[in-house]
């Protein structure tokens, strides 16, 4: 049964010979060998990796904000890579605040059992701007959203870069950046007066909709109630 | 041996001698209301948990005439609220109280659902009657199952000293207009934020 669905099988691009995984034991933190990924990088794409890291046996390349995109579909196309699943995107924020926000990737090639770690610094002023991997990754979907709603990093080219956990109207900032008071900017009754103001029976506002141009594909009492100025909040 | 007679006139009287009693009409109908509590359980958090745990076998919310759990709101007379609710779900549990018809009461059912409780952050409801009224809160994080037990057994106290003749007990509390809150929003503010807002308080050393 073919449904446009190739099974990945992890290893297989390793060859027969190559010998079965197993758990790695004292790793140093420090050093170590480096994913063969980051020299054919280096090859591919000249003065664009600034660093590679090994720490804990996991290796990190900070690469050139402008070419991320680049890097990243290299190494989900090129046949020596085979970068097939993107595990997470995320960002560090640091306490020092001379220290740049990084963006994380988190990619594993599932044929040649690799883990890479590719970061992005957005040094201080910098825009908070990288561009999204959307058009590589499906699944990066939700997770640059996620990204967007917590520390406020816009994803270029993203489809729909909404706040995912937060609700859309959220106006207090983003969570997770540090200089976000642990309660929140409003007061508890501010905040609770704007949260009760959300109308749980909306489930899409208009705007939401606009963007994805479905209103006139709408049954004709949502596009009544939607017409009439419903919306999920204020 | 055969069949016995029916009605047996040895547990029936059938003379016209049956025995009576006269009750207020105050006890029995809080009797039979106190004794046929529908729960909903509105389980968010890890509270939920210890709610199934005092819903199944071992400690039978059933004996205490919970035997149907109610899991619309339109046909539950007692919401248990189990968790922590967020701001995003704050909306939603005021929606389900008022979808709950009279009679109806309200069960904080832990720390986090009645305080805030250790989230005391951006993103959690410090205490859910600030959403909606509460009737009995139980502490803990979460509370064993007698605890549970417990405030269910005070409820069920409170609801045996109502009076039928007092209407204000049944009346659908209205949030204030202007604030959509049932408790004023200077109170909301200094019994969550003892110490003034939190601007000057984050935690991340900036």
């Amino acid at each position: 049964m073919n449904n446009g669905f190739t099974p990945v099988v992890a290893g297989s691009a390793l060859g027969t010979s190559a010998a079965a995984p197993t758990t790695p034991k004292n790793i140093a933190n420090r050093g170590g060998a480096a994913n063969p990924s980051v020299d054919a990088l280096r090859q591919a794409f000249t003065g664009v990796v600034h660093r590679a890291d090994v720490v804990w046996g996991e290796t990190t390349v900070i690469v050139d904000r402008t070419r991320v995109h680049d890097v990243i579909e290299w190494l989900h196309d090129d046949a020596s890579q085979k970068y097939d699943y993107l595990s997470d995107v995320t960002a560090v924020e640091f306490r020092d605040l001379e220290q740049a926000v990084e963006v994380v990737w988190h990619l594993r090639s599932l044929p040649y059992r690799r883990f890479l770690r590719v970061k992005v610094l957005l040094a201080k002023g910098a825009p908070m701007e990288v561009p999204s991997v959307w058009d590589i990754y499906k699944g990066a979907d939700w997770l640059e959203r996620e990204c967007y709603d917590m520390f406020g990093i816009t994803f270029v080219g993203h489809p729909d870069l909404r706040r995912l956990l937060m609700w859309e109207q959220y106006k207090e900032g983003f969570p997770l950046r540090k200089d976000f008071p642990l309660r929140g900017r409003f007061s508890r009754s501010e905040q609770l007066r704007q949260a009760l103001a959300a109308n749980p029976e909306a489930r899409y506002s208009k705007e939401e909709l606009s963007i994805a141009d479905a209103f006139e594909d709408l049954p004709a009492d949502m596009r009544r109630r939607l017409g009439t100025g419903e919306r999920t909040g204020e | 041996m055969g069949l016995s007679p029916r009605p047996d006139p040895d547990i029936i009287d059938t003379t016209g001698n049956e025995p009576w009693i006269t009750t207020k009409l105050d006890a029995f109908v809080n009797w039979g209301r106190k004794n046929s509590l529908w729960p909903m359980p509105f389980g968010t958090a890890c509270c939920a948990i210890e709610f199934m745990a005092t819903a199944a076998s071992k400690y039978d919310l059933a004996r205490f005439g919970m035997e149907r759990q109610a899991f619309t709101p339109r046909q539950a007379d007692l919401l248990i609220c189990a968790g922590r609710v967020p701001f995003k779900l704050a909306p939603v549990l005021r929606r389900i109280w008022q979808q709950m018809p009279q009679p109806k009461w309200c069960i904080s059912m832990g720390a986090c659902a009645s305080t805030g409780g250790m989230f005391d952050n951006y993103a959690v409801v410090q205490g859910i009657d600030s959403i909606i009224p509460v009737d009995v809160y139980v502490p803990g994080c979460p509370p064993r199952p007698e605890g549970l037990m417990y405030g269910i057994l005070m409820l069920q106290k409170k609801v045996a000293n109502e009076r039928m003749s007092d209407r204000s007990l049944r009346h659908e509390m209205e949030p204030d207009s202007k604030s959509q809150l049932y408790i004023a929003p200077s109170v909301i503010d200094e019994v969550s934020e003892p110490f003034g807002n939190s601007i000057h308080q984050t935690r991340s050393g900036l």
